[in-house]
């Protein structure tokens, strides 16, 4: 596989772009692999990735039912960030940061990570003591960022409305300048022709109907192209994760709820960092493109419909535009939804499970797209040793049993 | 935007209404006597039914009492609404026919 570069550039413009060779394979699968993972998201193929090149098992095959990175991998507003209260979440998304700072030079791809940073705003004395311990928290574990008051925030964000006589006036905000955004479906096909390179097998339209386990072990699984078998199996597929675990014979603390984000028109640039509100419930900021990339919460039921309520639309309107009133009259030109599988204390479920050799990765709710490279990471050495890495041995199945809930609501709950 | 039931006051807008989680889990009468795992089976553990789903549902913005519909998580198509301890409709169970889920009565 050629690298990409310059040169490469320039090579490939004398034949007017029309000999680049694919960025990865879709061969068909073969009979048996060491691993099979399934769900072909950014977590899956990162999982994959690092599979390969970290613990050299290149025999490997990535089962998506759809086509890669089609799921929540491309329906998210695209924001990394790793401010979190917890000492077991903070380290595992700082994990997931770091790599992140290294990403489009290790995968030869550029995934346009954009360290723009993320203001995360209060509106209530109450919100700025809990944004004051967070802050203090994220620096006890190394983690970039500090308090910001009105004026700054002013200064640094003029489009935003912080006049004291709002409904939700602004009293301040925390600040990590090292958070931002990425191009995610640049983070998929990144991972994807990184792991084919090693020699993944990336399958697509190849949905698993039925685990197959013997001994309480697992041995392979049933696809619409047919029975694959392996030793080990993992998991990666979000929303559908109690599927999964219902073809494998046990259930998971985990409901699945419609998300829904949307951009508007492109405009001029008006916003060029990430602004997030917890109280007034909206999240947003710019692409390179020009539109606004809009997200706020989950709708309240369950569902598996990829598709956000109308009144959902309206709350997440109602808040940006509480936030920004010059945005009233821009008018949104896209809304989808993608399908969150949320746990009860808003962490993820990463781990071993009951039947040896199926190993699950979920329960990321609503905000998996900043964890990806470490998630990818901390999965890997799981499925390949058997034993969870020390970033991710918290976030156990077991956690529900023991009462060891990692309360991410107050910091992550709402938005991402 | 779903238009909802209630068994009291008609069929009204989703917005009326607030989301209340699966329906029919019992309390567990003995709660001293359960061990580790068939207490977090009682509070954690969800069918999250990808088809038809039996659920509670709050008519908050109305008659602020509770009642149960049979939805389809999929299409979100309603097909009844019944009251707190009646059985509603019959349907085909869907979603997890496997998995244990302790003391619970999983029966509608």
């Amino acid at each position: 596989m050629s690298k990409y570069s310059i040169f490469s550039l320039a090579r490939n413009a004398l034949s007017f772009h029309q000999n680049w060779e694919k960025a990865w394979r879709s061969p068909e699968p073969k009979k048996q692999y060491d691993v099979i993972i399934v769900g072909g998201g950014g977590h899956g193929l990162a999982t994959a990735y690092y599979l390969a090149k970290e613990h050299g098992i290149k025999n490997i095959a990535v089962l998506e039912k759809g086509w890669i990175g089609g799921g929540n991998t491309g329906r998210n507003t695209t924001i990394v960030r790793s401010n979190y209260l917890w000492d077991e979440s903070a380290h595992l998304y700082e994990k997931a940061m770091k790599l992140w700072e290294g990403l489009s030079q290790d995968l030869n791809y550029n995934v346009m990570f954009s360290q723009r940073g993320v203001y995360n705003l209060g509106h209530n004395l109450q919100d700025m003591r809990d944004i004051e311990r967070r802050v203090n928290a994220n620096r006890l574990n190394g983690i970039d960022g500090y308090v910001v008051g009105p004026e700054e925030i002013k200064r640094a964000i003029p489009a935003l409305n912080v006049d004291a006589g709002c409904r939700y006036p602004v009293l301040g905000a925390s600040f990590q300048p090292r958070a931002g955004v990425a191009r995610h479906d640049a983070v998929a096909w990144g991972f994807a022709r990184g792991a084919d390179k090693y020699g993944v097998d990336i399958i697509q339209n190849c949905e698993v109907t039925a685990i197959r386990q013997e001994n309480g072990e697992v041995t392979g699984v049933e696809t619409s192209k047919g029975t694959i078998s392996a030793k080990k199996v993992g998991v990666v597929v979000a929303g559908h994760c109690s599927v999964l675990a219902d073809m494998a014979g046990f259930r998971m603390p985990i409901e699945s709820h419609p998300l829904q984000a949307l951009v508007s028109e492109p405009i001029k640039p008006v916003l060029d960092t990430v602004v997030m509100s917890n109280a007034v419930h909206g999240y947003v900021s710019q692409s390179d493109k020009g539109d606004l990339v809009i997200g706020a919460g989950i709708d309240s039921y369950t569902g598996y419909g990829q598709r956000g309520s109308f009144s959902g639309i309206e709350h997440t309107v109602a808040a940006i535009i509480e936030m920004f009133p010059i945005f009233s009259r821009v008018r949104m030109n896209r809304q989808w939804g993608g399908i969150v599988d949320t746990t009860p204390d808003a962490c993820p479920i990463i781990g071993n499970t009951p039947v040896k050799g199926l190993y699950f990765n979920c329960g990321w709710g609503t905000g998996g797209f900043k964890a990806t490279p470490g998630s990818g990471w901390v999965f890997a050495h799981n499925v390949a040793t058997g034993t969870p890495h020390e970033l991710n041995a918290a976030f156990g199945l077991d956690r529900f049993t023991s009462g060891f809930l990692i309360d991410e609501h107050g910091a992550a709950g709402v938005a991402h | 935007m779903l238009l909802i039931e209630c068994p009291w006051c008609g069929e009204r807008d989703e917005s009326e209404f607030s989301y209340a989680g699966e329906a029919h889990i019992a309390r567990p009468l003995e709660t001293e006597k359960l061990s580790d795992e068939e207490w977090a089976n009682y509070l954690f553990l969800r069918k999250n039914t990808k088809g038809l789903h039996r659920e509670q549902w709050n008519h908050a913005a109305g008659c602020r009492r509770y009642f149960n519909i049979v939805r389809n998580t999929v299409s979100y198509k309603i097909s009844g609404s019944y009251k707190i301890g009646d059985q509603g409709p019959k349907i085909e169970e869907q979603g997890p026919k496997s998995g244990k889920q302790g003391p619970i009565g999983d029966e509608s």
